[in-house]
């Protein structure tokens, strides 16, 4: 099984005629992805790589039966369009736009309240579900069906680990990016509820990196109530305080947020964490063990 | 992006916060003719980036014209080290000079975004003039909090709340309320990222205004603020680092001697992490992005090796989007053009990566290739360690 998106997942991609939408359009056709229709306001009436385009989410939703959004559109546009997908009804928006202004994620989140939709994102590479459903920009080929679920800040620092897990013959059954922004939908606490009921993720690996307190947040639910196995990372244990580190959201400030204390509080709450990037593969074998 | 606190003020002003009286001075003859019109007691404040500038010897009192300029003469063009600006200091180049004020209270009023609660946070302090941070540490119950509803915005009772819990009454209360108002006016604005006024304050006579202005602004949405933008002082930055920003890399400036150019914020600070954990330091943060050109490669490479403390560096390159090939061109091209005069450890992983590796080997560079991420790390510490040896330092 997987969480969030699976074989049934119907897409719309909103801003597919643009030239990243283009690109990674196909790229998700390629590897399975039933994407249902493509949103491009004036643009409705057209199709793109053979498929329809619509002027709304609304619309797509009703004609084209889509149930999930991929998001590739400009940064000062993209909270506007996640607002959209919400309001059309769309289950699952996964937000790959880097660089929104964080007054719009605040009022976008706030859309978002009382609604029943899952946001993944902004800021992130997306969602896989390997051989069923790709919902964003990762490689294909690195990812293999199996059991450990992962929840990453990070884009490439997951490929990383995807293909440390895929090459020790584990799998993954979904692999999520949060996003590496301040302010993003879905959190690790939401993914690891998802995670915990579903009965092929054996294990998780929660990759989380400086700034927030968002580790922290997960390491107090693990302890409490989360009973299957968790292997962490925290990236940036050299980061300099008071510097963003490439990702909006990754900047230690006041001297918070530093790897140190999320390393601490997800040892505290009986996570296997890896030291080294290097070895998450490996903390995922002997977790397994024991 | 961070401001100087002359030009914070000036933004403030606009929005209806109160601030001192004051004008900038680039030369002493300057300091002492704004002394002259708004004197004779003046405080003089040497304006660069970093924070604890006082203790430092860049804020003075001076009384009249001729002491003005007396002292002006000796700060600007000083180099003003401050526990913020490390050892090398940061050049004075102008000054602020202000009205002198009567001081009764010392206040903090911060505007930040929390985080966790996805909210806009207005936070008051009766311990103004000391770090919030170190407030925040011992006496957390002398810091006030409103959050901002996202969706009705900002509501007046909430500064009214603030001003009571300040202690405030009055004449002195009224104006509170205004100034609070009017710094979230300016926060959200501007789109800033932090609004702090420490100290806040509140003179004999009951008035209430900013002594110093800090604001820092949210980089994602500096484009639609180009009078904000126009405020970046190149000045205050490392020179790498603007040279970077020209081509949409994020680069920081770091004590170590390893190099590292690495695709991905993520990936990039865990190469930084296992670079330490293998005995090294790094010499900087170098992301090249998702979406990267062989051009942005080019120019990545220049920057990192033309840092004069990377005595090694290290390629890690996760291909997904960006292809192997693309960055082993732009390592060559670049290595080429200048000259590679450091030993290089490169690994490249996923897309069209055995394309990579054969272009890298054919170019007749030298490099030492790695398949893992431990590997690349445990091959560049011990080359960037003798080339220390080498060079004898």
């Amino acid at each position: 099984m997987s969480i969030l998106i699976d074989e049934k997942t119907r897409v719309v991609v909103q801003g597919i005629t643009g030239g990243e939408g283009t690109f990674h359009t196909q790229k998700m056709v390629e590897y399975g992805t039933k994407v249902v229709a493509g949103m491009t306001p004036g643009k409705g009436g057209t199709t793109h790589l053979g498929i329809p385009v619509f002027n709304t989410v609304a619309e797509a939703r009703l004609k084209a039966g889509a149930n999930a959004a991929a998001i590739f559109v400009p940064p000062f546009f993209a909270a506007d369009a996640i607002m959209e997908a919400a309001e059309a009804g769309i289950e699952v928006i996964v937000c790959i736009t880097e660089g929104i202004p964080t007054f719009d994620m605040i009022k976008a989140k706030a859309f978002l309240r009382g609604k029943t939709c899952a946001l993944i994102g902004p800021n992130t590479p997306g969602v896989i579900s390997p051989g069923k459903c790709k919902i964003g920009i990762m490689p294909g080929p690195i990812h293999a069906p199996g059991r450990i679920g992962i929840i990453s800040r990070s884009g490439t620092l997951t490929y990383e680990a995807v293909d440390q897990v895929t090459k020790l013959g584990f799998g993954q059954s979904t692999a999520i990016g949060i996003g590496g922004d301040p302010i993003v939908g879905m959190k690790y606490i939401d993914l690891l509820k998802l995670f915990k009921m579903d009965k092929d993720t054996e294990a998780v690996i929660m990759i989380g990196e400086i700034g927030g307190t968002a580790e922290e947040e997960a390491a107090a639910y693990i302890k409490k109530e989360f009973d299957k196995p968790v292997i962490g990372f925290i990236a940036g244990q050299t980061a300099p305080p008071g510097r963003r580190m490439g990702h909006a959201g990754a900047i230690i400030s006041g001297g918070k947020g530093t790897a140190k204390e999320k390393m601490e509080a997800l040892d505290a709450a009986g996570v296997h964490v890896a030291k080294s990037p290097a070895e998450i593969g490996l903390k995922v074998k002997d977790a397994l063990k024991k | 992006m961070k401001i100087h606190e002359y030009q914070a003020k000036q933004i403030l002003e606009k929005y209806g916060v109160q601030i001192p009286k004051g004008e900038v001075a680039e030369t002493a003859e300057k300091a002492a003719e704004i002394a002259r019109k708004i004197g004779p007691k003046v405080v003089l404040k040497a304006q660069i980036h970093a924070g604890g500038r006082g203790k430092g010897g860049g804020i003075k009192l001076a009384n009249g014209a001729e002491d003005a300029k007396k002292l002006a003469k000796d700060m600007i063009g000083m180099k003003l080290i401050t526990h913020q600006t490390g050892p090398e200091g940061k050049i004075v180049k102008r000054l602020l000079v202000e009205e002198a004020l009567e001081i009764a209270r010392e206040l903090y009023i911060g505007i930040v975004i929390d985080r966790a609660r996805e909210a806009v946070v207005i936070m008051a302090s009766t311990e103004g003039g000391v770090e919030i941070e170190k407030v925040a540490a011992e006496k957390p119950e002398l810091i006030f909090k409103e959050y901002i509803n996202p969706a009705s915005g900002f509501a007046g009772f909430q500064a009214r709340k603030l001003a009571f819990q300040l202690g405030l009454a009055g004449e002195t209360h009224k104006q509170a309320v205004k100034f609070i108002a009017a710094l979230y006016r300016a926060f959200e604005g501007t789109d800033a990222s932090l609004a702090e006024i420490n100290p806040l304050l509140v003179t004999k006579q009951g008035s209430v205004l900013a002594l110093d202005a800090k604001m820092n602004f949210d980089d994602n949405a500096l484009a639609r603020h180009p009078e904000i933008l126009a405020m970046r002082d190149l000045d205050e930055e490392e020179p790498l680092e603007v040279e970077a920003s020209k081509f949409n890399l994020n680069y920081i400036k770091l004590d170590g001697n390893v190099g590292c150019m690495v695709n991905g914020a993520g990936l990039a600070m865990a190469t930084m992490d296992i670079i330490k954990y293998s005995g090294g330091m790094p010499a900087n943060f170098l992301d090249v992005g998702g979406g990267v050109s062989e051009e942005a490669v080019t120019n990545a490479f220049k920057i990192l090796v033309s840092d004069k403390d990377v005595k090694a560096a290290l390629i890690n390159i996760f291909g997904g989007i960006v292809r192997c090939d693309l960055v082993a061109g732009g390592i060559v091209k670049a290595a080429k053009e200048i000259g590679l005069k450091v030993p290089m450890v490169v690994r490249l992983k996923g897309t069209n990566m055995d394309a990579g590796k054969k272009i890298l080997e054919e170019s007749g560079l030298a490099f030492y290739a790695a398949d893992t991420m431990k590997e690349a790390a445990e091959k560049v510490v011990p080359l960037a360690q003798q080339q220390v040896k080498r060079s004898g330092r």
